[in-house]
């Protein structure tokens, strides 16, 4: 029989908009002896109700790491207050075995007028900690948070990056046997966000159970064995990462765009097609690919650009360049006019999913016309495993040792 | 029912921690710190030895030490009473981001309410030991009856708090009818009077559950007397009683808390 620690069993939960009032005290009362009692259920949907979670199901074994991810107002953090116990279900079951810890806010339990070592203490109890294992830890708890200078200052003068810092170093230190993490690594510095990934990474291999809930999709790409796609409250795709980000992705560019109709000038289609020409989204380091623009005017205009811009998960610029710098000069449009322009690229990424941004602009005022972003998505593997944000083409070998001594001596001289 | 407890045992460390955090925090950044927690129930005192002394002028009998220790000895408890419902009351709304994101069992806040503003007593009740010390005030071994009619005091406060802070979640108007009833509430329960001093109307007064149990306080220690066995288990009915209907209540709607709040 499979190890399944947790079941979420065609759960549906339902909220309300807008502010919740009683029209009078004559409604109130039965209502609310109603709800206490729960005489029935209402099962189905009243006036300016919702449904949050709409009928999903999906279960955990032991050791599993499952990202879910989707856009705001998914039901992505409904979901983990309904597993921590926060809320209720309207319908369907939830079952968990082993304890359970929700980092749903780090430094949630923080009270601003308590130093750092008391809000330890504090956070560790709210977590469910004991006093013993609280002081067994103490120490690991400062040393992973680097506020040792600041441990007897209200944590009220602390900047928000060690607040954050704190609430993770004391919640990364309980023993879950399920940890749930809401988007909690969005904080703290460069180096704080590595060493959170790292130790998420460690709870992995220790084999605790992780449900992992981020915007950051790299994250969840190297983080998690299966993900989980949310819209609207319901499961729309589930399997490996890679899938269901690029699912995700492909949604987040098609809805990402209003109406173009009313723009002088605007830019009709953006695709990216593999060497064959077929329109594709994933694709492996090295792999040549085109991106296709088509560009629509109705005015004229004798001064366009067209700039293509790579952005990579963490949002930052990998690749930047535009057909003026190209050498290709500045192009003119007449209106009802429709060009299509093909831009030719070798993908010598890293592994990860990357974002298209391609606007079209008066290069000589820098007046913009239409930006699309993301454009388009694509994700991209790397044989050799090359992560960060550039790929240098790696070779290795061992030199022999005598020779690297040489070296040495040589750049002395 | 027996889930509840468990579930309290469970999370007793929390509700230890909670404790500590709410005394620590009541006294942080003030200068008399702790003293606070003497200074004051004494003022409280100090004002029921006023109206005291007012009420002896107007009717024109003399004090006497009696009465003064009797105040002494019920203000204390009182002063436990309305500190801790006050404190109840808002202890759900007041740790919003803890309901919100994090499980745990709600009933936690409203007790640590309790746990907290019963050290403030110990610490007072203490001030007041010494004062009985000091003045040489005599007490039987009646006195004793003090632990268990504040354990009464205790549960009911318990069973008060936990309904109040519950029905505050859902409505704020709670806080408000909580703050007047309160203030007022003096006037009321035999604080700085006795029920007797009001003749055929003490029964009325004692119809307030705290006000038994003040009662109770005061014949105890001050007249060396047993509490009346009927009103001893008229107040246990209303706290045993209370206590276990609110924290039904509470538990029953815990689960709303955090789409309420």
């Amino acid at each position: 029989m499979s190890d399944i620690v947790l079941r979420f069993d065609q759960i549906w939960k339902k909220f309300r908009r807008g502010e919740q009032m009683h029209d009078s005290l004559r409604d109130l009362i039965p209502s609310i002896a109603k709800k206490l009692f729960r005489l029935r259920r209402h099962e189905e949907l009243r006036d300016k109700e919702f449904w949050a979670i709409k009928d999903v199901t999906f279960q955990l074994e032991r050791g599993e790491a499952l990202g879910i991810i989707g856009a705001n107002g998914a039901g992505k953090s409904t979901a983990l207050k309904l597993l921590s116990g926060i809320l209720r279900p309207d319908r369907g079951t939830i079952s968990v075995s082993g304890r359970l810890s929700a980092l749903i806010e780090v430094g949630a339990g923080f009270h601003p007028d308590l130093t750092g070592r008391e809000n330890i203490y504090l956070n560790g109890a709210i977590l469910g900690m004991k006093r013993k294992e609280m002081d067994r830890k103490l120490d690991e708890i400062v040393a992973f948070s680097e506020l040792s200078e600041f441990l007897d200052t209200p944590v009220k003068r602390y900047s928000s990056g060690m607040y954050a810092r704190l609430g993770f170093s004391v919640a990364a230190h309980v023993d879950p046997d399920i940890l749930l993490v809401d988007e909690v690594l969005s904080v703290g510095d460069w180096a704080f966000q590595r060493k959170c990934l790292e130790k998420m990474e460690a709870f992995v291999k220790k084999g605790v159970t992780i449900i992992f809930i981020s915007h950051n999709l790299q994250a969840v790409a190297n983080l998690c064995s299966r993900a989980l796609l949310l819209r609207k409250g319901s499961v729309v795709e589930s399997g490996p990462p890679g899938q269901v980000i690029r699912r995700y992705l492909s949604e987040a560019v098609s809805s990402a765009r209003g109406d173009v109709r009313d723009r002088t000038i605007w830019i009709e289609s953006v695709s990216i097609v593999d060497e064959a020409g077929k329109e594709a989204d994933f694709f492996t380091a090295g792999d040549k690919a085109s991106v296709i623009i088509d560009v629509r005017s109705n005015v004229r205009e004798d001064a366009l650009a067209v700039t293509l811009d790579f952005v990579n998960g963490d949002n930052l610029s990998v690749f930047n360049t535009s057909s003026e710098r190209l050498g290709h000069g500045v192009f003119a449009v007449t209106p009802g006019a429709s060009k299509i322009f093909r831009y030719g690229i070798s993908l010598h990424l890293v592994e990860g999913s990357f974002f298209l941004r391609v606007e079209v602009k008066n290069y000589r005022v820098e007046r913009s016309y239409d930006l699309l972003f993301p454009a388009a998505s694509i994700f991209v593997r790397s044989e050799k495993g090359i992560k960060g944000t550039a790929n240098l083409y790696p070779v290795f070998r061992e030199e022999d040792a005598q020779r690297a001594t040489d070296t040495l001596e040589i750049r002395q001289t | 029912m027996k889930e509840m407890i468990q579930e309290i045992i469970q999370y007793r460390h929390l509700l230890y921690m909670l404790s500590w955090r709410d005394i620590k925090i009541r006294y942080k950044q003030t200068v008399m710190g702790f003293l606070w927690a003497i200074f004051m129930p004494a003022l409280i005192v100090l004002a029921g030895l006023v109206v005291r002394k007012a009420m002896s002028v107007l009717s024109g009998k003399p004090v006497e030490m009696s009465e003064l220790v009797s105040v002494m000895v019920k203000a204390l408890p009182w002063a436990f009473f309305i500190g801790t419902i006050r404190f109840a009351t808002n202890s759900l709304v007041g740790n919003t981001s803890l309901v919100t994101k994090i499980y745990f069992p709600r009933e936690v806040f409203p007790l640590s309410a309790v746990l907290a503003n019963l050290f403030d007593f110990a610490i007072s009740f203490l001030a007041l030991v010494i004062v009985f010390v000091v003045f040489r005030v005599e007490v039987t071994l009646h006195a004793l009856w003090f632990l268990p009619l504040t354990l009464l005091l205790v549960i009911m406060t318990a069973g008060f708090g936990m309904i109040l802070s519950c029905a505050n979640l859902f409505f704020r108007d709670v806080k408000y009818i909580v703050e007047v009833v309160v203030t007022f509430a003096i006037f009321f329960t035999p604080v700085f009077y006795e029920a007797k001093a009001f003749g055929k109307w003490e029964t009325v007064l004692m119809l307030n559950p705290v006000g038994t149990i003040l009662e109770s306080m005061s014949l105890a220690i001050v007249h060396h007397r047993s509490p009346d066995p009927f009103w001893l288990s008229y107040a246990s009915l209303w706290a045993f009683g209370g206590f276990l209907l609110s924290w039904y209540v509470f538990h029953r709607s815990e689960h709303l808390f955090a789409e309420n709040i």
